[in-house]
């Protein structure tokens, strides 16, 4: 690996630092430098975007137990090539993450990658069973700043308010909950409406969201700590959040490329690879998402990557598990469905998908600012460059809601902790 | 017409009218003494059946057999299915045995759809989930056809189990698009808040729609799904929902009464009313026979004259 490197000619686009020019990025011996002397490796970077790394907030990698579908190496791999230098793998893996063995594990794992931080969530309750308190405080130590139960919300409020209460005694521990009412999710295959109707798939309503929602804000408001929202996906819930920060509540919420991107009319064909959960709701709720992601009412982006085994999705509809990948795409959906349309600034996109995320995480390596002595995680990426999502794929698993479309954007270079992972869009470990 | 059937949003209102009329040719064909046209000799139809269903699966193999087609049946007892083989790969074995026709019953709405990612030949619908089941709602069509002569402004109210019903969805699309005027009937837990989108109208009386209807088309209601608390008892359903021998006296003259079966009598209907001469419950079996005939020979194009009645 060259530990010395010069990005020649990059747009530079730094939300942190509010900077968004062409400038020459250098990077020695793991940080940004003012300059990196004779003899660097230089990268041109004409028609580039170079922006802080990627961070995801909402990521399964499936170790332990799953190592089929995805493991900690093939998806740091995924993550680097999609710009990402650092992931936040969820706790419901085969032993769960609800105590420090395994986040030492998850974590090890990533550090032997060496292709992204990895900064594992741990789980609220012990197995995810929604019964007893995991401990918090000894993931803490392990180092341990989301914890989800993600899969499924937290049952009862009484659960929550402890757990938001404990948390308080930690500096930055965020609680994070999937909203889904299970008496009213109970078994729903898609978006409840017109199309569930009509294609006979149990339905799964809004509201099954939203009641969580606005449990969770009351909840959060009686026991204070930071609430964060996983995947929101109605506008309702998206309306109660914009309230809910007006009002000066420390509330956070992240969005899915694929909730921006698609709605339930992508489920017509009964396509396994666009079943996801919470489901694909209606363009309505679809464009609400956007407004509240550009209005920062919605935080982030996280891609709830999820990969599945082929054998899995290859099945018949009700059967299938939800979730699609969404490492390797995650910034391509954003650049080609928000911001080459004009719905979205590149700035508010990186921004989003970068320095947000980082900061609600407190990586405080990641997200910016590009300046000089900062750890240098950095991507390059061609906004014009255009590709059809198609295997292979660095993920071990294939099952990509955009299988066989068009997007555009492309990662070129990316840089973690001042190493080249990704150059010319190739993995280089 | 399309190669499959698996919606009646697959064919046209034209494509429906030519379905029933090539039916109509093939139906005397059953009342012969040898009941037998060559139309689709060395073709092979097979009956890919997830879940139980006699009646069904019965009319599609008499369908295919007085077609002269090879028939196979494939059900999941018995079967590779039950050691549980993917649907995939049952579809790339029968593939591979070179099926002509798949008639596929399954408890997974959609999966006839997913069925025709893998395999060549025509797909036929006999029911998935609580999705559609074309084939029937078809042969309700030509029932009403055949005996009040017209399908265009025809009333017709379907009662019941609407949420959870494949006929329902089948029977509504297929009535709008022949021009009929389609009343859903139920509990507005078991009526899906979208349908009048469908075209159809809506109403949680049963008694003040029965005067003004051709046809009372009856669902069969799950008992299950009182323990879904869809409803609060079954005797209360029926009270307000079913068909009692009280309340059919409302119907005009010569107003049928139907039902898919298999019927729950003393439920959604009373025994007496499933036994009067206006209820043309058996006929509907009878004229399911043709209708697949119909549909199979449509669908594989087969040989010879249109119709069995040159055989």
């Amino acid at each position: 690996m060259p530990e010395r490197l010069v990005f020649r000619g990059a747009r530079v686009v730094d939300p942190a630092s509010g900077r968004d020019e062409v400038a020459d990025v250098a990077v020695v011996d793991g940080l940004v430098a003012s300059d990196a002397g004779a003899g660097a490796t230089v990268l041109d970077c004409d028609g580039l975007v170079l922006s802080p790394g990627l961070v995801d907030l909402h990521t399964h990698l499936r170790q332990p137990g799953r190592e089929d579908k995805e493991t900690v190496e093939t998806g740091c791999r995924a993550a680097a090539l999609g710009g990402f230098t650092a992931v936040s793998p969820m706790a419901n893996t085969d032993p769960v993450a609800d105590h420090a063995g395994v986040i030492h594990e998850v974590r090890d794992l990533g550090r032997a990658a060496g292709l992204c931080d990895v900064f594992p969530v741990g789980a609220i309750t012990r197995g995810l069973a929604g019964e007893a308190m995991a401990e918090i405080g000894e993931m803490v130590e392990a180092g341990v700043r989301i914890f989800s139960d993600d899969g499924r919300c937290v049952p009862t409020a009484r659960m929550l308010r402890n757990a938001l209460t404990y948390s308080r005694a930690f500096d930055g521990v965020l609680i994070a909950e999937h909203c889904e009412d299970a008496s009213l999710a109970e078994d729903g295959q898609m978006h409840e409406g017109l199309h569930s109707y009509s294609l006979g798939l149990a339905g799964q309503p809004r509201e099954a969201e939203e009641v969580i929602v606005a449990r969770d804000l009351a909840v959060a408001r009686l026991a204070g700590g930071r609430l964060h929202l996983c995947h929101l996906s109605s506008a309702g819930s998206v309306e109660m959040v914009r309230r809910a920060k007006a009002q000066g509540l420390r509330v956070t919420a992240e969005v899915t490329p694929h909730h921006l991107v698609f709605s339930e009319e992508d489920l017509l064909t009964y396509d396994t690879n666009v079943k996801v959960n919470p489901p694909l709701r209606a363009l309505e709720d679809r464009d609400a998402l956007r407004a509240a992601l550009v209005d920062g009412t919605i935080d982030a982006v996280a891609t709830d990557h999820a990969p599945h085994a082929v054998e899995d999705k290859e099945v018949e509809f009700d059967q299938a598990p939800p979730g699609t990948t969404g490492l390797e795409t995650a910034l391509s959906a954003v650049l080609t469905h928000l911001v080459e349309p004009g719905t979205m600034s590149l700035t508010r996109a990186i921004e989003a998908m970068s320095t947000a995320p980082a900061r609600i995480l407190g990586a405080s390596g990641h997200g910016g600012p590009i300046e000089p002595g900062r750890p240098a995680n950095l991507v390059a990426f061609d906004p014009a460059a255009e590709w059809t999502v198609e295997p292979p794929f660095a993920s071990r698993s294939r099952n990509s809601a955009f299988l066989g479309r068009r997007l555009r954007g492309r990662v070129i270079h990316t840089v973690y902790a001042g190493d080249l992972v990704v150059a010319d869009g190739k993995a280089q470990r | 017409m399309n190669r499959h059937l698996l919606s009646i949003h697959d064919v046209s209102a034209q494509d429906i009218v030519r379905i029933l009329d090539t039916a109509e040719s093939f139906r005397e064909v059953g009342s012969r003494v040898i009941k037998k046209v060559p139309a689709l000799r060395g073709r092979t139809v097979v009956n890919l059946f997830y879940e139980n269903s006699t009646r069904t699966r019965i009319s599609f193999e008499l369908a295919a057999k007085r077609l002269s087609a090879d028939v196979i049946n494939f059900t999941t007892s018995g079967s590779s299915v039950s050691k549980g083989e993917s649907l995939k790969d049952t579809a790339l074995t029968l593939q591979a045995m070179g099926a002509d026709a798949i008639v596929i019953r399954h408890s997974s709405s959609g999966a006839p759809l997913t069925l025709t990612r893998w395999v060549n030949g025509s797909v036929l619908n006999a029911g998935d989930g609580t999705h559609e089941h074309p084939t029937q709602a078809l042969l309700d069509l030509y029932t009403m056809r055949d005996r009040l002569g017209r399908l265009d402004g025809l009333r017709v109210a379907v009662v019941g189990d609407v949420l959870h019903s494949r006929v329902a969805r089948s029977l509504s699309f297929a009535l709008v698009k022949m021009g009929a005027e389609t009343t859903l009937v139920g509990p507005p837990t078991l009526i899906p808040p979208e349908a009048p989108a469908w075209g159809v109208q809506v109403s949680h009386d049963l008694g003040s729609v029965l005067p003004k209807l051709d046809v009372c088309y009856m669902l069969r209601v799950q008992t299950e799904r009182q323990r879904q608390q869809f409803f609060p008892s079954v005797r209360e359903y029926s009270r307000l929902f079913g068909l009692t021998r009280d309340r059919v006296g409302l119907l005009p003259e010569g107003a049928l009464v139907m039902h898919p079966g298999p019927m729950n009598r003393g439920v959604e209907i009373d025994s007496d009313v499933a036994d009067l001469p206006r209820s043309v419950i058996e006929e509907q079996v009878t004229n399911g026979i043709a209708i697949r005939m119909s549909l199979l020979y449509l669908l594989l194009g087969g040989s010879g004259a249109e119709g069995g009645g040159d055989a």
